[in-house]
């Protein structure tokens, strides 16, 4: 049985909707949620490398490293801030942020 | 051939298993974990897909930076998860149908789309290059403000955690440099005649 682009793009899909739903079923827990976001992209990344190397054009790939860029300044910057509004409050439930009254 | 079907199928099935421990586990260090696994079967697929810089890269930036940095704050933060992990069973059914309709969705693309990817005109002539020098060769050259962005997004996002999360606690000696370099000999130093059998 060939591996061909069909395969990369159902697996990506399937870690893409594994990555929806985490963000529903843990929406109290921001951390997880961060880590679902990551999953995501990570799907995109594995579509945009599949599309690459089938075609191969290289675009795609340098389009998955800019993603992996962002991905880790994201990463990055989430987490810095959590820590930040977890020294001021003491909590990260998502719930108790509604300083805003959004 | 036939080992690479037997290799994807094993990293997919992995992939799939670890992605969905990442989302239900109940304890989220364990989540950390499993998204690394995650993260080195995704390299290991980039690896058969003949995507060897990237998936490299996915192990040095993501296990190597991104899961140790989630690792860390999961275990620096006192907060109690099992309180966080509530209401997991309830929204199940709310998860499960926007989970079938992201699915449904990307099926109907799936089902509906009927081009297939062709060579680019642009496409850089990879020939006996390896990946990585393929890679380097239109990311230096046709992509490199795309380059210079991501070192711009990786700077700023660098100066905003160190600022995010920096902070002085009052109390503790610092090196005040102005202060040094302005002392003068007249400010530095005084001169105090001691008389004889008195002290000061």
């Amino acid at each position: 049985m060939v591996i061909g682009l069909a395969h990369y793009l159902t697996l990506a899909a399937i870690l893409f909707t594994i990555g929806v739903a985490g963000i529903i079923l843990n929406h109290k827990n921001i951390i997880v949620i961060l880590m679902s976001v990551e999953l995501i992209l990570l799907a995109v990344n594995i579509n945009l490398v599949a599309f690459s190397t089938q075609s191969g054009d290289l675009t795609g790939q340098v389009f998955a490293l800019l993603i992996l860029t962002v991905a880790a300044a994201e990463a990055a910057i989430g987490l810095a801030v959590l820590v930040a509004y977890y020294r001021n409050r003491g909590s990260i439930a998502v719930d108790d942020i509604n300083a805003l009254k959004g | 051939m036939q080992a690479q079907a037997v290799f994807f199928w094993i990293f997919a099935a992995a992939l799939v298993a670890s992605a969905l421990a990442v989302v239900s586990a109940r304890n989220p260090v364990h989540s950390v974990l499993f998204l690394i696994l995650a993260f080195v079967d995704a390299a290991g697929l980039f690896l058969l897909m003949g995507a060897e810089f990237l998936g490299m890269i996915l192990v040095v930036v993501y296990v190597g930076a991104v899961a140790v940095l989630f690792l860390f704050v999961v275990m620096l933060l006192d907060v109690d998860f099992a309180e966080l992990k509530q209401g997991f069973v309830r929204y199940l059914p709310i998860g499960a149908v926007i989970a079938l309709f992201v699915a449904g969705e990307l099926g109907y693309v799936a089902v509906t789309w009927n081009g297939s990817p062709t060579p680019a005109a642009a496409a850089a002539p990879t020939g006996s290059l390896t990946n990585t020098a393929a890679l380097g060769r239109v990311l230096y050259t046709h992509y490199f403000y795309f380059f210079q962005a991501a070192g711009m997004i990786l700077l700023t996002a660098m100066i905003g955690a160190i600022v995010l999360t920096l902070r002085h606690k009052p109390g503790v000696k610092r090196q005040n440099i102005a202060a040094q370099v302005a002392r003068t000999p007249a400010t530095g130093v005084e001169l105090r005649k001691v008389p004889s059998r008195a002290g000061l």
